[in-house]
């Protein structure tokens, strides 16, 4: 029995944490009044240059920073198109996943099959021996307690700083805050590159713990689930945490239900995350008072200052 | 280099900027093959030039453009409302596996009532799906974003069950596909033996009818108000939750047509990869075709011409034809980019001390 915790558990972390990170990203983004939906485009890029650069390297360290490089480095794209030319904020996302599809397909396709490095489990003398806690609290790869040390300190940025306060402003009310003095376009090219960042950690942490190897479309939809956890946690840090989990549990399930004897077709289990994600936005949306509530005012719509 | 307010829509420029975001992308193009190793000018014929002028290579463009065309009319319809439908790929899915299962279910049925029937589920599977979404967002305020997108990716697992499971067929070396359907439920060949089939011609008529209710009909004015201006559209009493639903039915129906011409025509049969992602280059389409269904038919055939040019790259130049995708991503990008200057005019230096009011 223990041992059967012990393993759902560890399942149930390393699936939800790619969903935590890049949702902790999109949630800092929106947060800013910008909506970037290239949030699975630049996962995959990511998850691309974390496995290339990482098996080049033979370091899976150097592969994290590589995956945080390379999601940042399209969401410098994004920001051009919606920050500088004022693109609509929903074509430019999408075209970011379709691009990222194609490209990180292109710089991947030498390493399909390949084995790459893979992120060390932690093991610390005594505590990771302990029964239960110590697999699961010390036992873990780095980068998997790294995604909750950040979300706790995108908490703590938010509101109980002056500069995420200044971010929230700017989301809210980008002519207000442009009218204070506040830097609209700087503070939201910050947002959408720890976003970028975000994203391409969790598509690296795909790559190089989770699965730990490259294919096509390997994130398959988490980008978009991470878009609609935002949405679940009404923009807001601690329930984006309830929600990852709650979907890595959910990912776990589909995964292993046939090992757990459940007589159901696997292509129709692997179905389940997607209705549940559409579910429970059905669930937290139909209240419109909360969403209109929380929702960053100036989500989506671009911001000109003028001449 | 500053921007500066036209203070009016450019005409020019909003034809203009797709050429010249295609020019643009052609040179970029010639760049990724020449980062790839290869010489930029004659790459670029091959992709872009080649597929053309080989035999067939007409029909072929024709038979890529078909699906494409057909859903990019229904995307653009759909954007102009603001209704952002991005799961056509699942509403093409739905189709197929409806004309698909009843092509299955009923292969003896006399053509003259087969064949329609099969076309009638293809429409229906595809408006099904969109009018999940579409009840959604109109009752329980679900982004259709997030909901299209989650559906199109269960739709297609719901396909591997299907073929994999119920209606693989028997005799098909355990291979993940259907049984070939009945000659009754096949979609007719219009030019023996290039493939064009019936959906390359109905892909243009349909595209036009759409134009044509756009602009001729009430209903179409009021998709564009709702879209262009909606608090005009609620003070005119325009039921947005009713264009909704109509922009949400022709798109997902259309999008359903796709999927079952080309199941019962160039494919003959259900299998997991019916589709290279026709229904996300439809969105591409749609935009590159300035959201307007006439211009997704010119939108779709160089679009579909991507996709043989990386099949063309693949064979002749060895490289993946993942540069397919790549090509639509860098058009969409560089569209995007170029239709600043629809509202936008660049300057060059510093603002000019021009008199407020002064004219222009």
């Amino acid at each position: 029995m223990i041992f059967f915790l012990t393993s759902f558990f560890v399942s149930v972390m390393a699936a939800s944490t790619p969903l935590l990170l890049a949702g902790c990203g999109e949630l800092v983004v929106e947060r800013s009044g910008v909506l970037n939906l290239g949030v699975e485009g630049m996962m995959l890029v990511g998850a691309v240059c974390g496995f290339a650069i990482g098996h080049l390297t033979d370091s899976s360290a150097l592969g994290v920073v590589a995956a945080a490089l390379g999601g940042a480095a399209l969401s410098v794209v994004f920001a051009f198109l919606t920050l500088t030319l004022l693109a609509n904020q929903t074509a430019a996302g999408l075209a970011l996943t379709i691009f990222a599809r194609g490209f990180s397909a292109l710089l991947g396709a030498g390493y399909v099959g390949v084995k790459g490095p893979e992120l060390a489990k932690l093991s610390l003398p005594g505590l990771s021996q302990i029964p239960f806690f110590g697999r699961v609290l010390f036992g873990q790869d780095a980068l998997l307690y790294g995604s909750l040390a950040i979300l706790v300190a995108v908490a703590w940025f938010l509101y109980r700083t002056h500069a995420g306060l200044a971010l929230r402003a700017v989301g809210d009310s980008h002519d207000a805050a442009h009218a204070i003095g506040y830097p609209v376009n700087r503070i939201r090219l910050g947002a959408i590159l720890f976003g970028g960042a975000m994203a391409g950690l969790g598509g690296g942490y795909m790559s190089l713990s989770y699965s730990p190897l490259w294919a096509e479309n390997m994130t398959a939809g988490r980008g978009w689930i991470a878009l609609a956890l935002v949405v679940f946690a009404t923009w807001r840090p601690g329930w984006l945490l309830v929600g990852a989990y709650l979907f890595g549990a959910i990912m776990y399930l589909s995964l292993y239900a046939q090992g757990l004897g459940v007589a159901i077709p696997s292509p129709l289990i692997a179905a389940l995350p997607y209705l549940v994600t559409v579910a429970v936005l059905a669930i937290i949306a139909r209240d419109r008072r909360r969403i209109r509530l929380n929702q960053p005012a100036c989500l989506g719509k671009p911001f000109y200052a003028g001449a | 280099m500053r921007f500066e307010p036209r203070g009016k829509v450019s005409r020019f420029w909003t034809y203009a900027s797709p050429v010249l975001a295609i020019a643009l992308t052609i040179v970029g193009t010639g760049a990724i093959f020449w980062a790839l190793g290869q010489a930029p000018g004659p790459a670029v014929y091959t992709f872009l030039v080649a597929p053309l002028v080989q035999t067939g290579g007409l029909s072929a463009l024709a038979i890529k453009a078909a699906p494409l065309i057909m859903m990019g009319a229904g995307l653009a319809l759909c954007y102009r409302a603001s209704v952002w439908n991005i799961g056509a790929e699942g509403q093409f899915t739905l189709g197929a596996i409806f004309a698909g299962g009843f092509a299955l279910a009923f292969p003896n049925l006399p053509g003259w009532l087969l064949y329609p029937a099969t076309l009638a589920a293809g429409v229906v599977g595809g408006a099904l799906l969109a009018a999940v979404v579409a009840a959604l967002r109109t009752e329980l305020n679900v982004n259709e974003i997030l909901s299209s997108l989650m559906l199109t990716y269960a739709t297609q697992y719901l396909l591997v069950y299907l073929v994999t499971g119920p209606w693989k067929d028997p005799q098909g070396f355990g291979f993940p596909q259907t049984a070939l359907f009945s000659d009754g439920a096949t979609t007719p060949t219009l030019i023996a033996g290039t493939g064009v089939h019936l959906g390359c011609l109905v892909a243009p008529i349909a595209a036009i009818a759409v134009w044509a209710a756009l602009s001729r009909s009430v209903l179409g004015f009021e998709l564009r108000v709702v879209g262009e201006a909606p608090r005009a559209a609620r003070f005119a009493g325009f039921s947005e939750r009713g264009l909704i639903w109509v922009a949400m039915l022709v798109s997902g129906g259309l999008a359903g047509l796709a999927g079952m011409f080309e199941v019962t025509g160039p494919i003959g049969q259900l299998t997991p990869d019916i589709s290279p992602g026709y229904g996300f280059t439809a969105i591409i389409v749609a935009f590159l075709g300035r959201l307007h269904p006439i211009g997704a038919i010119f939108a779709g055939l160089l679009l579909a011409l991507s996709y043989l040019g990386g099949d063309a790259a693949q064979v002749d130049l060895g490289l993946p034809n993942a540069v397919t995708g790549v090509f639509q991503g860098v058009l969409l990008f560089l569209l995007l980019a170029c239709d600043i200057l629809i509202l936008f005019r660049v300057r060059l230096s510093g603002p000019r001390a021009a008199p407020a009011g002064a004219a222009e």
